[in-house]
């Protein structure tokens, strides 16, 4: 039995519901000239989407988003860790699970980038690479772009970045280059838009913008609920692709 | 789930005097509404994209019909199952089955409130499937057999001691001398019973906050991680969206995301705004193997087409209910279904009719709150309004205030003796009350004077005051 086949819905339900759509709008289909023009303004904001207001926030150069980047993730409680290269990556994770007291085995995916990292002058660190599993406590991934607007990291998921890396581990790692920062979230759906192609997407594109949490306790903030409970970003000043 | 709504007096009567759910309601002020004022504060467009939100909804929603079929093409086109179903019955019919073809036992659930309005978990369970709400606060709620008490704290009426004596009491293989002071354990506990649950799970479903026609994508905003846990760990991904949800672009998307979390909990954004875009493709090592999306209409066509279009615009936030002063003294459940506050007087009747929900629009003082907080600028007051015009119209008004109004309205018609006999009662009156300036009892009027004094008139009339004060006779 294939888990695609479409059973049969109830018949007609489709043409029903857009039918009674269309008397609620007026939608005269003999009109003519009519269904054409709506067609066409649909098509067209599909085509050329026009952008809305922009915040003033993110109208800033280039170092100023870096930093607001920063520090909103910091203030919603995520850690962000310096890196000057891509060859300092290991080390800035190395010592943060070190500092925090966490076990030494990472899981990531095929990310080219992360795969050609200098992984092997920190001997203390295993790598599992695959999905996550039950017993995957620590996990990386690399974020295609970051939003300084809200703090907010663009994570695509595939073999390179397994979707499940981001959610079940209690900690995880993002790594990012400054260079990927942009400001608003438009910016980084035009990152998106050219690793994917207009209208297409990875199947899961995940805005994340922090450590899980939950208010649903006598409403107190708690982090740490069902995803992961630790979010470290590390910001590769520079843009460097690391030696092979 | 069994609408309750004709019971909204009494049911508020028996919440303002429930000391437990009086406490739990107390931290409102301070917390949702202060928080959203203060992410309001850090965002001075904040007002400008209300405006812009409110123009893209609307647009989204004047092409509905092309819209919807070009997100169908999009998604079908990532290999997304699309079905389309009229009626709650039709939907429940629809993941039903899908759920049977799977050969699911366990089905894991994001939080999705148009699952409550269809009744899905009663009629899943009811057919042999384990349904398990994933987000903790339906987690919560689900156990005590109750419904979402707000839209985005579902168990905002429970104090912490109420969810820590509901834990021992189920979970019961965990050692009772356990120690559970704290919110971080309860969350904790929560995790780890769950976290067994997802990876067990054969079908996932959630609902969908958006829909986008350009990509084909779904859009699930959470701060728990559960919804994504729920969706990428089943092997089949069950997507449950009203027809009113979908946007065009991305760039509608993010304006729209703007205003959600900030609205809805104060924050700049939400911890998670996942993007799904059909099933696991050929190369991904994790992801469901299917992806179906269950577009319900449930009235909304119909709605389109009312006086109601309006409402069409809403996107959950919750921050109608957060300043409501009537949802805030009685809670979600007094509304007696599934949306409470503003929202849900003006989505009850359109849902679930006005004979049954007609009188909600009644629970209002009309302070004009909810609209001045509404991100999407919902007009709630004049379209409570229109209910209360629909319930009088269709006779569904308690013949005692039919009774009042009929004589009202023929006094209003007879000016003179209008006022003949109100100079009298108010002399009448303010003599009797002259002492106290008060009735703590009327004739009448038990109505209002069971809960609190009716004051007394000064004696005069305001037509009578008015009217001197134009003469300029000193007061
Ligand atoms: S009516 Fe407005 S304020 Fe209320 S939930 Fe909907 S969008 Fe939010």
């Amino acid at each position: 039995m294939s888990l695609i086949e479409k059973p049969a819905d109830r018949e007609g339900a489709r043409e029903a519901i857009l039918s009674k759509v269309r008397a609620s709008l007026g939608i005269e289909p003999e009109v003519p000239g009519q269904s054409g023009a709506r067609s066409a303004i649909v098509e067209r904001r599909i085509e050329a989407p026009p952008r809305h207001l922009t915040p003033a926030r993110v109208l800033k150069p280039k170092v100023d988003l870096e930093a607001l980047f920063a520090s909103t993730l910091v203030s919603q409680f995520a850690s962000v860790l310096p890196a000057n290269n891509f060859s300092d990556v290991p080390g800035a994770i190395a010592t943060y699970l070190r500092q925090t007291n966490l076990p030494s085995v990472i899981g990531l995916g095929q990310d080219p980038v992360l795969a050609a990292l200098p992984w092997g002058i920190e001997p203390g660190l295993t790598l599992s690479p695959g999905p996550a599993r039950p017993e995957t406590e620590v996990s990386v991934s690399r974020a295609i772009a970051g939003a300084a607007e809200t703090g907010t990291i663009f994570l695509a998921s595939g073999p390179d970045n397994p979707v499940t890396l981001t959610f079940m581990p209690a900690t995880h790692i993002v790594v990012l280059t400054a260079n990927d920062i942009v400001g608003p979230y438009e910016d980084a759906f035009q990152v998106v838009r050219k690793l994917y192609g207009n209208g297409l997407m990875p199947r899961t594109l995940n805005l994340v913008s922090g450590p899980s949490r939950t208010a649903d306790i006598g409403g107190k903030i708690v982090i740490g609920a069902h995803g992961p409970q630790r979010l470290a970003v590390v910001v590769v000043g520079n843009n460097r692709p690391p030696a092979a | 789930m069994n609408p309750e709504t004709p019971a909204f007096k009494a049911n508020a009567r028996a919440a303002l005097s429930d000391p437990q759910l009086q406490s739990a309601l107390s931290g409102l002020p301070t917390g949702l509404v202060a928080q959203r004022t203060s992410a309001r504060a850090r965002l001075p467009e904040f007002e400008a994209l209300r405006d812009i939100g409110r123009d893209v909804r609307n647009h989204a929603l004047e092409y509905l019909d092309l819209y919807l079929e070009t997100y169908e093409r999009n998604a079908t086109a990532a290999g997304a199952v699309v079905h389309w179903a009229e009626t709650g019955q039709d939907a429940r019919e629809i993941i039903a089955r899908i759920c049977q073809d799977a050969g699911a036992r366990i089905v894991t659930k994001g939080k999705s409130m148009i699952s409550e309005e269809i009744a899905l978990n009663v009629d899943l369970e009811a057919r042999g499937f384990e349904v398990v709400e994933t987000d903790l606060g339906e987690y919560i709620i689900q156990n005590r057999l109750e419904t979402p008490s707000h839209i985005i704290a579902p168990a905002i009426h429970l104090t912490q001691q109420q969810v820590e004596d509901d834990f021992r009491k189920l979970h019961t293989h965990l050692p009772a001398g356990r120690i559970l002071e704290e919110p971080a354990q309860l969350v904790a506990e929560a995790r780890s019973v769950l976290r067994e649950k997802f990876m067990l799970a054969d079908v996932g479903i959630t609902g969908a906050n958006f829909l986008i026609a350009e990509t084909g994508s779904s859009i699930i905003v959470t701060n728990e991680g559960n919804g994504d846990l729920t969706q990428s760990l089943a092997r089949v991904h069950i997507v449950l969206a009203s027809i009113d949800k979908v946007l065009p672009t991305l760039e509608d998307v993010t304006t729209v995301l703007r205003l959600l979390a900030r609205s809805a909990t104060g924050q700049e954004f939400t911890t998670y705004a996942t993007f799904s875009t059909g099933p696991r493709r050929p190369e991904d090592p994790d992801g469901p193997d299917a992806y179906h999306v269950v577009l319900l209409d449930n009235g909304r066509a119909e709605l389109l087409g009312s006086e109601f279009r309006e409402v069409l615009r809403c996107i959950r936030c919750g921050a109608c209910m957060n300043h409501c002063p009537v949802y805030n003294a009685v809670g979600g459940h007094a509304y007696g279904w599934v949306y409470p506050g503003p929202i849900g007087a003006v989505m009850t009747p359109a849902l679930i009719g006005v004979k049954a929900g007609g009188h909600l629009p009644n629970a209002s003082t009309f302070c004009g709150r909810c609209e001045a907080v509404c991100p999407m600028k919902i007009p709630l007051p004049k379209l409570m309004r229109h209910w209360r015009e629909a319930e009088f119209e269709q006779g569904h008004t308690p013949t005692r205030y039919r009774y009042g109004l009929k004589t009202w309205a023929w006094f209003a018609k007879r000016p003179r003796t209008y006022h003949f006999c109100a100079r009298f009662a108010a002399a009448v009156l303010g003599a009797l009350g002259s002492g106290a300036g008060r009735f703590s009892r009327l004739p009448f009027a038990s109505g209002w004077t069971r809960d609190r004094d009716f004051p007394a008139p000064q004696g005069r009339t305001f037509q009578q005051l008015w009217a001197e004060t134009r003469r300029g006779v000193p007061r």
